[in-house]
């Protein structure tokens, strides 16, 4: 490539022959991007909306068109709407917990001392395991046989796990642990952003704590909550592992998940890649809706 | 993050609270991390370590099925290849978007912030098919191109701003004298975004290291799991027993580079969330 050295000031080409040349540098340094994009997730993107009108078995691949059959299936599933019910509740709940222990979180440690350093690299720590290995260790730590807690859930018969009800909050538990750290550095990001000058201004007013926190900082975080808001609305409604080997779905069916149907359909038994689809299509754009429903709700509080 | 002492939870009256409360807080965080890990080398019936402190559950784990080291190694190829190619990518990509003007530029950019709107389970099953369409079933390197791509949006985003933080003079200076433009782009821009090269890593490393849902849908081959999802199928593999003292030195096993590598480059992670992508 010694097309650069030929474009350096001595050789003035015309303007449009330099723009084409640009473009054509451009493009270069973007084609592999754009073949990963085009190969690795338009055509699979392509591929889902196909096999969800398809007759589309896992080992025997397209069988032809199934269109409206795969959706009215995937509906008329029995864990359909039980794992819909479930996953949004969960959604709620975790949303709500991590926005608010985030930010009280990051509240707790916005100054910089020593302490609270320490502080914010203990809260940290537990968002660089993986999901999985968080769902492992609390597999162990929730056990009646070899966790920490075995001989106190004998002796006053609770169980994190064998209700459906312990099974949701201990769950929420793990995902607070794993997750809080993240959410208190996403807020503190967005805390920094708010100028050292309207608080003093809201001061000299005579703002109580109370007033400044209502009425500052929540109005000027508000860009910082729709997005920590949508990131965990988004993460929420797609959950898998946690449920995946924490609960495993149970006890009684009870903590299945809408990803974790789509897994079982396609690769359980049913293998069914057509209903699948069908079902992966629907989460698709449900979750484009809620999205695109939350912005605007965040955007027009900001306007009112 | 100065802020001024009234804003600061100051007086004696409110201070003993305050350090139960964050004290029992950091406990409450680490717990479950040192548990695990004293536990692991403790004596347990029950588990590879009946009597005395020792690796017997370590020891285990090594003999387990196909043997941790082969697990252990299929983590290490996905994740290098995963940080290689995400590497390469956003280096190159964010460069062209940071510096040259061409047609589809915001459409390219559109699509791979687009990637972030797409839920991952969904493109796993389309991926699975066409992966096996090409020859890449049970594979390392199909595993990784599946994970490279959902790094992108936050790679090439992060690489563009680091690029566009550099003044465009150093480029000039450089092919002034005499390099051409890809050598310049080596030797001179390389350095100068190197923090963003060492973030972008970290997440990509962490991201590959730790990631169970590609690989449980792409490997059905025992001898080419990673280690994430051998630890997992340590739970009712024999009869439904579980062996507990096994799983928590996998934990162990899974989360110690996680947990070193969070430490040293503690700032470069935190780096990632400050680079404006989270400012709304």
């Amino acid at each position: 490539m010694s097309v650069g050295a030929l474009s350096s000031p001595p050789v003035r080409a015309r303007p449009a022959r330099r723009g084409a040349r640009e473009a054509l540098k451009g493009w270069l340094y973007a084609a592999p991007t754009a073949i990963f994009i085009l190969l690795l997730f338009v055509l699979p993107l392509v591929t889902v909306f196909r096999m969800s009108a398809s007759d589309w078995p896992l080992l025997a691949g397209d069988r032809g068109i199934n269109f409206p059959e795969n959706f009215t299936d995937a509906v008329r599933n029995r864990f359909f709407l039980d794992s819909v019910v479930f996953t949004l509740t969960y959604t709620v709940l975790a949303t709500v917990l991590l926005i608010v222990l985030g930010l009280g979180l990051a509240l707790l440690v916005q100054e910089s001392t020593r302490w609270k350093g320490v502080l914010r690299t203990a809260f940290l720590v537990p968002s660089a395991l993986g999901l999985a290995s968080a769902s492992l260790l609390f597999y162990v730590l929730y056990s009646p046989i070899a966790g920490p807690f075995a001989e106190l859930m004998h002796s006053w018969g609770v169980s994190f796990l064998g209700t459906p009800e312990a099974a949701l909050w201990s769950t929420l538990f793990l995902i607070v642990w794993r997750y809080a750290g993240f959410y208190m550095l996403l807020m503190l990001v967005g805390l920094q952003g708010i100028p050292d000058e309207v608080y003093e201004a809201a001061r000299i007013d005579g703002a109580s704590r109370w007033q400044i926190f209502s009425r500052v900082t929540l109005p000027l975080l508000r860009p910082t909550l729709a997005l920590t808001t949508v990131l965990c609305v988004t993460g929420s409604l797609l959950a898998f592992e946690q449920f995946y080997i924490l609960t495993k779905g149970g006890p009684d069916n009870s903590t299945i998940t809408v990803v974790q149907l789509i897994y079982s359909v396609a690769f359980q038994g049913q293998n069914d890649l057509g209903v699948a689809g069908a079902l992966s299509v629907i989460v698709l754009l449900a979750l484009v809706v809620i999205n695109f429903v939350q912005l605007r709700a965040f955007r027009t509080t900001e306007e009112s | 993050m100065s802020r001024t002492p009234t804003t600061t939870l100051g007086g004696v009256a409110i201070r003993t609270p305050f350090w139960v409360l964050t004290g029992g807080l950091a406990v409450i965080f680490l717990y479950p991390l040192v548990w695990t890990a004293v536990s692991s080398v403790a004596p347990r019936a029950g588990t590879s370590q009946t009597e005395g402190w020792g690796f017997g559950n370590y020891l285990a784990l090594v003999d387990y099925q196909a043997g941790v080291w082969v697990y252990l190694f299929n983590s290490l190829v996905v994740s290098v290849l995963t940080v290689a190619m995400t590497l390469v990518l956003s280096l190159l990509a964010g460069y062209a978007f940071a510096r040259f003007r061409f047609p589809g530029k915001n459409g390219l950019f559109l699509a791979v912030l687009g990637i972030l709107m797409v839920p991952y389970a969904t493109l796993l099953i389309p991926l699975y098919v066409l992966l096996n369409q090409v020859g890449l079933s049970n594979s390392l390197l199909g595993v990784a191109l599946v994970l490279t791509v959902f790094q992108l949006p936050f790679s090439i985003f992060m690489m563009r701003i680091s690029f566009e933080s550099i003044p465009r003079e150093m480029d000039e200076a450089a092919m002034v004298d005499g390099c051409s433009n890809f050598s310049a782009l080596w030797r001179v821009l390389i350095p100068a975004v190197k923090p963003g090269l060492i973030t972008v890593g970290l997440f990509a490393f962490l991201a590959a290291w730790n990631d169970f849902f590609a690989p449980l849908i792409l490997i059905n081959d025992s001898n080419r799991m990673t280690l994430p999802l051998a630890v997992s199928n340590l739970r009712g593999q024999v009869q439904g027993v579980v062996d507990y003292g096994a799983t928590e030195a996998g934990v162990v096993v899974l989360a110690l580079p996680c947990i070193v590598l969070f430490l040293i480059l503690q700032r470069h992670y935190v780096r990632g969330f400050m680079s404006g992508a989270f400012k709304g």
